[in-house]
């Protein structure tokens, strides 16, 4: 293959370059801005350090405020997204191999109304869930959130053209011969031959959920149950009358974001495995 | 090397909703009961834990929606306070109100002109990356595009109060820069919050919808691209007489979700609020569904209100794939 020609590469370069500042300066602002006391905060110039960088201390301050909230606010996130993400992905994996490998009337017709749950708009769902689990006394409970988050439509849709090419029928069939169960035959070839398509989906149900913030905002009223988004927004609600609370909210979003950055450039390949499946459906 | 990772152009290819051939082969030894039975009960095995909680999740509010917004609450007690409250049926009433209140509407209006204004500026700077790290001349892809995607992590809230920070003067070292240039701007006013809101989306959501673009240009297979070139064609009519064509079908699908996201835009003005006078309550129809809701205590409104933001989305959404449906099918 012949090398494009410099003055190509020079361009393409450069182009790239100040897409990537674009990307990651708002980061380098916010890992800068973590080691900086509130009065610094906006007496300093943004893009640079202060005279006195503090970045452990301050950070320590908003593990340590009220009582360790913060703390808790992280744990709840996890929580939600990591089980909510399993949950999500084993219901998935069982619907979307049921409609690839079981031909039975109504499949089609079932398909199709949970495809059109993939468009409809989750927040135009959330105010009326909330109605009806306030109804069934579930309203502000870790389940509020939890439920919801365990249902994913796009992960049934990529399950299921992922099983239809790459569970082949004729070993179904051979372990059906063997004598297996239906239950011990997904479990022990469905789910192993699903895997690539199972870590897309978890991933993708993992970012949706930490990034949400129209479902616990309507289900939750007790702070004890807030994942970290929801706690900072109560953060900056009072920061006009405590002004360290500016520092805190800039602390605690450095802390939740980067755990997450680490997480997506080392699955980042897992990632396109299931985009190309996703992208057929237009 | 991620950037070598074999592809499955097979699922890809796969037919969505096609038929598939029978079950098993005829004339097999078949043990009780039939396999079609010993199917349907696995299938439904299978299916029901998901399905049930569907129904709950995603059917049960949409009809309990509907059924609220035909509905309406009377008190009864001396001006309407202290009472018995109880539903009437109200027939379209909250469907008559929401559609007349010029707030609500402004609203709608707001998140559409955002949706044609910021959807394809940022599908067109998703699209641009995508071919620039699929093409010969770029180097370090790896890290460029791990830098475009991370802010898909980031929360919705998270990243707005972040830019916030980068928006507000006395800590913005922009609005600093833009000063010290003799440049007076104002990112929160009137005129310029909705684009500043764009701002965030579209610095949330390129990396994103460029993974899914740079997805399907590795699903096609190389030789196209070899072909192509062995035929003189330059690396810039490639990209835009091969590879443009090729990743449509993953451009319409950016664009739908793009779309149902727009309407949704709540996070964004709900955190910028306080900052900036001139998100009001009514900003998006989201965050006027939700003053309803909460705010004015009035569940009737709020359900009618989602109702028509899911219709609306529903509309949009199928609307554009009849759009461009007539002519993305030359694959199959």
């Amino acid at each position: 293959m012949t090398r494009p020609p410099l003055r190509h590469r020079i361009i393409t370069a450069s182009l790239l370059t100040v897409a990537a500042l674009y990307f990651l300066v708002p980061v380098y602002w916010l890992a800068v801005s973590a080691t900086k006391s509130s009065a610094d905060l906006f007496g300093t110039f943004g893009l640079w350090f202060s005279d006195h960088p503090h970045p452990l201390a301050y950070l320590g301050a908003v593990l340590a405020h009220d009582h360790g909230i913060y703390a808790r606010w992280f744990a709840n996130s996890l929580f939600y997204a990591g089980t909510g993400a399993v949950g999500a992905t084993g219901l998935s994996a069982a619907a979307g191999y049921a409609l690839a490998k079981f031909p039975f009337r109504g499949r089609e017709a079932v398909f199709h109304v949970v495809l059109a749950g993939v468009l409809v708009p989750g927040t135009a769902l959330a105010l009326p869930l909330y109605f009806l689990f306030s109804a069934m006394g579930l309203a502000n409970t870790y389940a509020a959130v939890l439920i919801p988050s365990m249902v994913s439509p796009f992960g049934v849709y990529l399950c299921r053209i992922y099983a239809a090419a790459a569970v082949p029928d004729a070993l179904l069939e051979a372990a059906r011969i063997d004598g297996a169960g239906e239950a011990r035959i997904f479990a022990g070839l469905g789910l192993r031959l699903m895997t690539p398509a199972l870590v897309t989906v978890f991933l993708f149900q993992f970012v949706h959920i930490w990034t949400n913030y129209f479902l616990p905002l309507v289900m939750l009223s007790d702070s004890d149950l807030y994942p970290v988004p929801l706690g900072l927004t109560t953060w900056t609600g009072y920061a006009d009358r405590q002004p360290v609370l500016y520092q805190y909210t800039v602390g605690g979003a450095l802390l939740s974001v980067v755990p997450l950055m680490v997480l997506m450039t080392v699955l980042q390949r897992y990632w396109r495995t299931g985009l190309t499946e996703g992208s057929v459906k237009a | 090397m991620s950037r070598d990772t074999p592809h499955r152009p097979a699922p890809a290819l796969a037919p969505v909703a096609g038929k598939r051939p029978g079950p098993a082969p005829r004339g097999r030894p078949r043990r009780a009961p039939g396999p079609r039975a010993r199917h349907a009960r696995a299938a439904a095995g299978f299916l029901l834990p998901f399905l049930a909680l569907f129904a709950l999740c995603f059917l049960a509010p949409l009809g309990y929606a509907l059924h609220q917004s035909l509905f309406t609450t009377e008190r009864t007690g001396p001006l309407g306070l202290g009472g018995r409250e109880h539903e009437v049926f109200a027939g379209l009433a909250n469907y008559a109100h929401a559609l007349s209140d010029d707030r609500f509407l402004a609203g709608f209006g707001r998140v559409l002109l955002f949706g044609a204004v910021q959807i394809p500026l940022m599908i067109a700077l998703a699209t641009g990356l995508a071919l620039l790290l699929d093409s010969a001349s770029a180097r370090g892809v790896a890290f460029f595009r791990t830098a475009f995607f991370l802010p898909y992590g980031v929360p919705g809230v998270i990243a707005s109060i972040l830019w916030g920070f980068l928006y507000v003067p006395g800590i913005s070292p922009l609005v600093q820069i833009a000063g010290s240039l003799g440049w007076d701007v104002d990112f929160l006013s009137r005129g310029t919050v909705l684009w500043s809101i764009a701002n965030i989306v579209t610095w949330q959501f390129t990396g994103y919808n460029m993974l899914v673009l740079i997805a399907q240009l590795k699903a096609v297979p190389q030789e196209l691209y070899e072909a192509a070139r062995l035929d003189g064609a330059s690396a810039r009519q490639i990209a835009r007489h091969v590879k443009l064509p090729l990743i449509r079908p993953a451009l319409v699908l950016t664009c739908v979700f793009s779309i149902i996201g727009t309407l949704q835009l709540f996070a964004e003005p709900m955190v910028l609020r306080p900052l900036a006078s001139a998100i009001d309550s009514g900003f998006t129809p989201n965050l006027h569904a939700y003053s309803a809701a909460f705010v004015g205590n009035n569940p009737h409104a709020a359900a009618a209100e989602a109702v028509l933001l899911a219709l609306v989305a529903c509309v949009l959404s199928f609307g554009f794939l009849r759009l461009v449906g007539g002519r993305g099918t030359e694959r199959r």
